[in-house]
């Protein structure tokens, strides 16, 4: 006989350990089960280069709700979130643009290349502040049961936040714009410059199977504006000694509660018997009992591996299969020997400790996305970049930096097929060192190690099932009450006492711990645990 | 006019914020960029590098220089051992606190003492009768402190002639930084790993060089004070003319404090030869004190439901704030709240607050005045403990 535990959660990603830490601070007896050697999901840190730490996947924070930090007094178990206050963002025509160093600087930066633009960046800026503050509780609290609603009438679930009630017309326009229309639309009704324009609408194809110029695209613009809900008190920043380091925080404040965390744990399937989820099997055979199972995987390897078609309505099936998955992006990770001297301002400088966007127009963005269309990898692509080490010296050793390369897009599916994506892996890393030796020359000849994470990668070693950073698009269309599936919203699953905490759940993708939280405490509500 | 320090010159080309302030009649720097957090996060993550030569500093010497700081302190300086320093503060002959600094044997008959008001006039006068040689070096040493957990790997690159993993947590030794004889504690007002450098004027400039090159592979950066009042307040170190008054200053005597009722208790040694105020202070020890200084965490969620009200978001200085403020217990005022900081460490809001004894116990529920939008609010405040921060690190050999 095996022990019963209250719960039973599989995957120890940052959204299981979550959901472990609150069911056992409400006094329940909760078993998280990994199958990698450590936990994070796509929340670690780890060393492939001696001396070097790198955030494998993610790598930095900005929606991890300030209320999980305080509920789970994460700062004393370790979490520090480092500022990262600048974007820099080099042009290959040589020139650049460093904003946030402050108020005065960017607006002075800005009117290099429009002056009108300069102006309206603080209000595009409040703008989005204000929109996100009002759509704060449709993000902290559990998706409304709309399951009969059309996606067109998305529309009704920001009566549910206070979109409707406290805003008046212009806002109401503003958000049904941001539903429907593509980041650069969106964002050229505000302003003229295309270098500002292009690498703000970058913010909106991230994570995404789509163009800066796709329909949709403007709302995920405001998923990534919605860290501002909390004003400056926002989890924004790079959290010291990597990704990884939140989830150390996490597990250890649950381990404090109580909660038993076992790695290389994998499970093979939930235990299932007259529709109702008993527990889980194990790869090696072992069978755990649980009064609940909790999956911290993603919509498509809980329901369509760990649970299987058969014990399946057909219909919910087609559903999670149409769940878009279709991983687009890829990670390039450097040991370097010195910090990179861009050609359009060499040297060190407040550039470096901020993130680095590489998307010098619109026309660029969209031909990489064109790559990918027809199945291959952008020959010049999209990048968002950090040197974690400037502001944490312990991830390298004295006077070494890592570089972390964040890239769009590398299709899960190549035309190949995504079985060749070992064969181009080296190839795809140069296309990136490429762009940035063009920008920052000498770059690669300063580099130790390279690490390259394409979604193949990103699948096999890091459980996401096609490599898509965020268990599931963040389109319209796959939010609130229609993720991961319309009426199977609410962290509930048609298995009985099988529920969904992780990502591909409301409000979604990122390191948040939104979902985790707001599954724990249906739970609770409910009695499930 | 503020007169500038032996550092300036270098500090003057770092200051792109030209943000300076007078302390004690030096240029001090409150920053060095725009933003300070930089800065901040240097003290905690990496190391921070500050001049401190304005604090006021006196070289004790003679015979009796150990029995003589023992009556002028609270702390019994004949206990000190040689290369040790002890934090202590001096009384009036009511128990009634003058100032607070650091004092440090420099050998059997010798001591340095640190001050952060003039306290020439003090020790000459309380002199009479003493074996000693007082000396005002106010002028003549520079003193950097350089604070972090990266601080003492810094140091070990740079410095000579000191074994840094026997320098235990206020220590003190003789070094050399290249040609520049220096002494280093292991000392500072940040509550992380940190020591302070001193030297004389001359060598100042060197030795400023030396650190910041050897900085460089640790992500050293030069703070202002900016940063240092975030770090003090979460180390929970309070400062003279903010969170309590120097007794001879106040013309109210309800402004005038003990060590016991700003924190300052366990710098007090009594059971020996009298000493300035022992009297009292054994009195007041016997008694109990009426007020104490405490730690003071603001309910975050009860200040988001306050801002919510008004339709915004919580919005706090990004700065230490010195803004005192009443605190309440059911409507009635029992004390008040001196230094607030946000705490980018902990992700939350702190203050040091004075407040009657009875409700100092941790995990007492007060409320703090809060002004939102012009209008004056209460919010939740817990007593907690201090130090809000206090990283291991700081105390390991
Ligand atoms: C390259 C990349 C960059 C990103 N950048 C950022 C960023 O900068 N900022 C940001 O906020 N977000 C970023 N994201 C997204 C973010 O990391 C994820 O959305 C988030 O970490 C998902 O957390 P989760 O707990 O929901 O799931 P995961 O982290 O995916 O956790 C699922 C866990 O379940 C485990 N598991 C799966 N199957 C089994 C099984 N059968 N048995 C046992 N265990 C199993 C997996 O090993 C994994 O540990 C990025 C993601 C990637 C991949």
């Amino acid at each position: 006989m095996t022990r019963k535990y209250d719960a039973i959660i599989v995957g120890a990603g940052h959204n299981g350990l979550v959901c472990a830490a609150y069911l056992a601070k409400a006094g329940k007896k909760v078993l998280v089960l990994e199958r990698r050697h450590l936990v994070g999901g796509a929340a670690v840190s780890e060393q492939i280069f001696p001396g070097f730490t790198f955030s494998s996947c993610s790598y930095v924070v900005s929606l991890l709700r300030p209320k999980i930090i305080r509920d789970l007094e994460l700062t004393k178990h370790g979490l520090h979130i480092l500022p990262l206050e600048t974007t820099f963002n080099p042009y290959l025509d040589g020139t650049y643009l460093l904003r946030g160093v402050d108020a005065a600087s960017t607006r002075r930066e800005i009117s290099k290349f429009s002056k009108r633009d300069a102006e309206v960046a603080p209000l595009f800026s409040q703008a989005m502040a204000e929109l996100s503050r009002l759509i704060k509780p449709i993000i902290d609290s559990p998706a409304p049961d709309l399951g009969s609603l059309k996606p067109s009438n998305l529309f009704e679930l920001l009566r549910m936040g206070r979109i409707l009630k406290d805003a008046g017309d212009d806002w109401v326009a503003a958000n049904l714009k941001m539903m429907t229309m593509s980041a650069a639309d969106f964002l050229s009704e505000w302003f003229e410059s295309e270098k500002l324009i292009a690498p703000m609408a970058a913010s909106g194809i991230i994570g995404t199977f789509l163009g800066v110029r796709s329909p949709g695209t403007a709302y995920v613009l405001l998923h990534h504006y919605m860290g501002e809900i909390d004003g400056s008190f926002r989890a924004w920043g790079l959290p010291k000694g990597g990704t990884g380091s939140i989830s150390n925080a996490i597990a250890a404040s649950a381990r404090a509660l109580g909660v038993e965390i076992r790695t290389e744990a994998p499970v093979k399937h939930v235990l299932i018997k007259n529709g109702e989820a008993k527990g889980v099997v194990l790869e090696n055979g072992d069978e755990l009992h649980a009064a609940a199972v909790v999956s911290g995987a993603d919509p498509h390897r809980t329901f369509l591996n760990l649970v299987g078609e058969k014990e399946l309505e057909p219909d919910f099936v087609t559903q999670i299969k149409r769940f878009r998955m279709r991983g687009s992006s890829g990670k390039v990770n450097l040991a370097l020997d010195r910090l990179p001297s861009f050609k359009c301002l060499p040297g060190a400088g407040l550039h470096l400790q901020g993130d680095i966007t590489v998307a010098p127009g619109i026309d660029y963005l969209e031909r990489a996305y064109d790559d990918a269309k027809y199945g291959d990898f952008s020959k010049k692509p999209f990048m968002n970049i950090v040197l974690p080490s400037v502001t944490d010296p312990d991830v390298a050793p004295p006077g070494k930096h890592v570089m972390s390369v964040f890239v769009q897009y590398a299709p899960y599916h190549l035309k190949e097929g995504p079985d060749a994506w070992p064969s181009k892996r080296e190839a795809f890393g140069d296309a990136v060192c490429d762009v940035i030796e063009e920008l920052a020359p000498g770059f690669k000849s300063s580099i130790l190690h390279r690490h390259v994470l394409t979604p193949w990668d990103l699948e096999k070693t890091y459980g996401l099932t096609e490599g898509n950073i965020f268990h599931g698009e963040l389109s319209v269309e796959q939010l609130a009450f229609l993720r991961p599936a319309a009426g199977w919203a609410r962290y509930r699953t048609p298995v009985k006492k099988l529920w969904m905490c992780a990502a591909g759940t409301h409000p979604g993708g990122g390191i948040m711990g939104t979902p985790g939280a707001l599954c724990a405490s249906m739970m609770l509500s409910e009695g499930a645990a | 006019m503020p007169r500038p320090t032996p550092f300036h010159e270098r500090l003057a080309k770092l200051n792109e914020a030209y943000a300076w302030k007078e302390w004690s009649g030096y240029y001090a720097a409150c920053r060095y960029e725009t933003n300070h957090i930089y800065e901040y996060t240097a003290f905690r993550r990496s190391a921070g590098l500050l001049d401190v030569s304005p604090l006021f500093k006196y070289e004790v010497r003679g015979p009796d220089a150990a029995r003589f700081l023992a009556y002028v302190t609270v702390r019994d300086a004949t206990k000190l051992k040689v290369d040790r320093v002890g934090y202590c503060c001096w009384c009036d002959e009511r128990g009634k606190i003058i100032d607070d600094g650091t004092l440090t044997r420099l050998g059997d008959e010798h001591f340095l003492l640190t001050a952060a008001e003039p306290t020439w006039r003090w020790l000459s006068h309380l002199a009479r009768g003493f074996d000693v040689k007082l000396d005002d070096v106010s002028d003549r040493i520079a003193v950097l402190a350089l604070q972090g957990p990266k601080s003492r790997d810094v140091l070990k690159a740079c410095v000579q002639g000191i074994d840094f993993e026997t320098l235990t947590f206020f220590g003190s030794a003789n070094g050399r930084l290249g040609a520049a004889p220096v002494r280093v504690s292991r000392t500072g007002y940040t509550g992380d790993l940190g020591y302070e450098i001193w030297c004389d004027n001359a060598h100042a400039l060197p030795v400023f060089d030396a650190i910041t090159e050897a900085g460089r592979a640790y992500a050293l950066r030069v703070c202002g004070l900016d940063a240092l009042d975030m770090t003090r307040v979460e180390a929970g170190f309070i400062l003279l003319g903010v969170d309590y008054f120097s007794a001879p200053h106040c013309v109210r005597d309800e402004r005038r404090s003990t060590p016991f009722e700003v924190g300052l208790g366990f710098t007090v040694q009594l059971g020996r030869e009298p000493f300035m105020g022992s009297a009292a202070l054994e009195a007041e020890k016997k008694a109990g004190p009426k007020w104490e200084l405490v730690g003071l965490e603001t309910d975050w969620e009860d200040l988001e439901r306050l801002y919510d009200a008004y339709g915004l978001p919580p919005s706090l200085p990004g700065q230490a704030s010195r803004v005192a403020v009443p605190v309440y217990l059911e409507g009635h005022r029992v004390g008040q709240a001196t230094s607030h900081t946000w705490s980018p460490m902990l992700k939350r809001f702190i203050s040091l607050a004075t407040v009657r004894a009875d409700v100092a116990k941790p995990g007492t529920e007060l409320k703090v005045e809060h002004t939102v939008e012009y209008d004056r609010r209460a919010v939740k405040a817990r007593v907690v403990q201090k130090p809000f921060y206090d990283p291991e690190h700081k105390r390991k050999p």
